[in-house]
């Protein structure tokens, strides 16, 4: 692709957005940024992924943290705002990739190449999918999805203007659920392409 | 009157709480929490313009006794506290003069380097700086300054800076409550009650000065191993910042330390001079915007501005639980717990002040315990000064006790997470909390020695 291209997927848990993404960059051959970039970061700048990991898109906790002269010590705060600078910085050199959750729709929103998808599932599906995939019965399956979508709501809700799924947000809202993960993946490279 | 002090505590309460969960700026809801108590508690249930008036309290500003006492101390006020406000925007000028200056990163080099930047020396050094330091500038400006270097260092003498970030805001939040500009709540004390500076440094600099003692010896023992294990032992000096590269502009900074000292003075002698701290706070401010010349716009627009209008909003909705008697109550709840006895009011005020300040903004708390403890001492016949001591220091040590407590606190450990250094509670409160309760308990009988 000659010019920038930033594909921001945000998803559901269970809904394989991630593996969407993964197929996108790599059919599109962009680097895809997810949790992985922790690790980069934590090269750059000297610190440990761990850290970085433990407070990866988790919302702030209220009672615990307070803000004083636009210092915040919620380091669940500080870990998001560390993210979102290490990805504008990347936007900014001009580089196309692909960058799953990290509220992208949201920090790139000022950046043309921008191309933005939100991918959610029907529960029945979703629920098959974490259960599989971590070994867990229903009932576990859907708690640990129930316990991940609420996590990425808050945290996408503290740090964004608009509504985590709102439509309105998003070049395209998708349900992989539908025509399953392959051809959702077609659909939104159409699209990519179309745009391009 | 029922009504009035209904309306006035929902207010309150609503402040207090919204000022917790931190989604709306805390100048936003002390401003409209003030104009609620105008309207519904002085207007609609108390029809009273002389309460809004007083509680207002402009018309102090225009007397002679505002800037100028003539005698020792300041003279004492109900209302939106004015000599607090001018002070405190008088020093945030003062400071913003001084770090531009590079004034506070030269100090911290220059005193990294007068100990051959040995961990432990470096603990000790960085530790008293930021107790004398916060004696006389904000603790926030120390703490942004103190965190920033020690990381620095840290970084090049490969050790935790956490150790000792953890260790300058406990003694900058000591350090504040020694004097009367050191923390907030001990201005609004000073100039509430009328207390002179060298009143404070007699009474809680005394005891910040003993604590002091212990608490270097607390952290040099729970952090000595820490501190030991990760420096290397040779440092290579020349690699190290010149003390002489952090001043950016001469002339400013000789400026500068020249009116911090000038502003030092006047502090320290304002009981002999009769200078209110209002006029002290104003006199600063106005000498340095001169002294900054094409710079003044850039410094203005750096005033915390926010914390000035939280300052108005916090002290109208306080006034509205004075005017309308429901502090005196409160007052007389803790005479009647206390049996009377000046003891165990103390023990009652130090201990839930540490206790509340830990969790909550101390500045509101401190601001509505002030006509508590003045009501208290009328009715229990017991002096004011001992009670404010109690609360002063109460408040401001207590604020050391969570990651939440106080202003440096939490600016302290924003910076060091934001270096990679992340403070938990449990890390934050494991070393920090006993430090506290040891202040708290040596300050607590430092009072029932010398006063009861």
């Amino acid at each position: 692709m000659s010019k920038q291209t930033i594909i921001a997927i945000s998803r559901e848990y269970g809904s394989g957005g991630h593996e969407i993404a993964r197929r996108i960059a790599a059919d599109l051959g962009l680097k895809m940024y997810d949790r992985k970039l922790l690790d980069e970061m934590a090269d750059e700048k000297n610190i440990e992924v761990e850290y970085l990991e433990k407070y990866d898109e988790k919302p702030r906790k209220l009672l615990l943290s307070r803000t004083v002269n636009g210092y915040c010590n919620s380091i669940e705060e500080i870990v998001a705002e560390m993210q979102f600078d290490y990805i504008r910085e990347r936007a900014e050199s001009g580089e196309s990739f692909v960058i799953v959750g990290r509220c992208a729709e949201t920090v790139l929103a000022d950046f043309e190449g921008l191309i933005s998808f939100f991918v959610l599932g029907d529960q029945d599906a979703k629920v098959a999918r974490v259960r599989d995939h971590f070994e867990l019965d229903d009932a576990g399956a859907l708690s640990k999805m129930q316990r991940h979508d609420k996590t990425r709501k808050r945290y996408h809700n503290r740090h964004s203007d608009g509504k985590w799924g709102d439509s309105r947000l998003y070049d395209m809202c998708i349900n992989s659920s539908k025509v399953g993960i392959e051809k959702t993946t077609q659909i939104l490279e159409d699209y990519i392409k179309a745009r391009a | 009157m029922v009504v009035a002090q209904v309306l006035a505590v929902i207010i309150f309460v609503v402040m207090f709480v919204m000022i917790v969960l931190d989604k709306i700026e805390r100048q936003w809801v002390t401003l409209a929490c003030g104009a609620l108590t105008m309207i519904l508690v002085f207007g609609i249930a108390m029809h009273s313009g002389t309460a809004a008036l007083e509680t207002l309290n402009v018309r102090n500003i225009f007397t002679t006794q505002f800037w100028y006492t003539g005698s020792a101390g300041e003279s004492s006020s109900t209302g939106i506290n004015w000599s607090t406000i001018i002070f405190i925007c008088g020093m945030m000028i003062m400071v913003e003069g001084m770090a531009r200056a590079g004034f506070f990163r030269w100090l911290c080099m220059l005193l990294a380097k007068a100990v051959h930047y040995k961990p432990i020396p470096l603990l000790i050094t960085f530790m008293i700086m930021s107790a004398v330091l916060a004696m006389f500038i904000d603790s926030i400006t120390v703490i942004l300054f103190l965190a920033a270097v020690t990381v620095e260092l840290a970084k090049l003498l490969k050790f935790n800076p956490l150790p000792m970030i953890l260790s300058e805001i406990f003694c900058a939040n000591l350090g504040g409550s020694a004097t009367m500009c050191g923390d907030p709540p001990n201005i609004i004390i000073g100039t509430s009650l009328g207390y002179s500076f060298a009143d404070f440094l007699t009474n809680t600099g005394l005891v910040a000065g003993i604590s002091l003692i212990v608490v270097v010896f607390y952290f040099f023992l729970v952090f000595r191993k820490e501190l030991k294990a990760g420096s290397n032992g040779e440092v290579d000096i020349e690699k190290m910042p010149k003390p002489t590269e952090a001043i950016v502009n001469k002339r400013d900074f000789i400026i500068s330390a020249i009116i911090f000292l000038c502003a030092v003075v006047m502090l320290v002698s304002h009981a002999q001079t009769g200078l209110t701290v209002a006029l002290i706070g104003a006199v600063i401010a106005i000498v340095t915007l001169i002294c900054s010349g094409k710079h003044i716009l850039e410094i203005l627009k750096k005033v915390d501005y926010k914390t000035l209008l939280f300052f108005v909003g916090l002290f109208i909705v306080v006034g509205g639980l004075e005017q309308t008697g429901i502090l005196v109550k409160i007052a007389n709840l803790i005479e009647n717990i206390s049996g009377g006895h000046l003891m165990s009011m103390v023990a009652i005020i130090i201990w839930v002040s540490a206790i509340a300040s830990a969790f909550v903004d101390n500045i509101p708390f401190a601001a509505t315990m002030i006509p508590i403890i003045k009501s208290l001492a009328a009715t229990a016949g017991v002096p004011t000064a001992t009670l404010a001591w109690a609360l002063a220091m109460g408040t401001d040590v207590g604020g050391s006790a969570t990651p939440i407590g106080a202003s440096a606190n939490v600016v302290g450990t924003s910076v060091a997470a934001k270096n990679g250094y992340p403070v938990s509670w449990g890390k934050y409160c494991k070393s920090v909390a006993p430090a506290t309760v040891i202040v708290i308990a040596i300050s607590m009988l430092y009072i029932f020695v010398r006063y009861c």
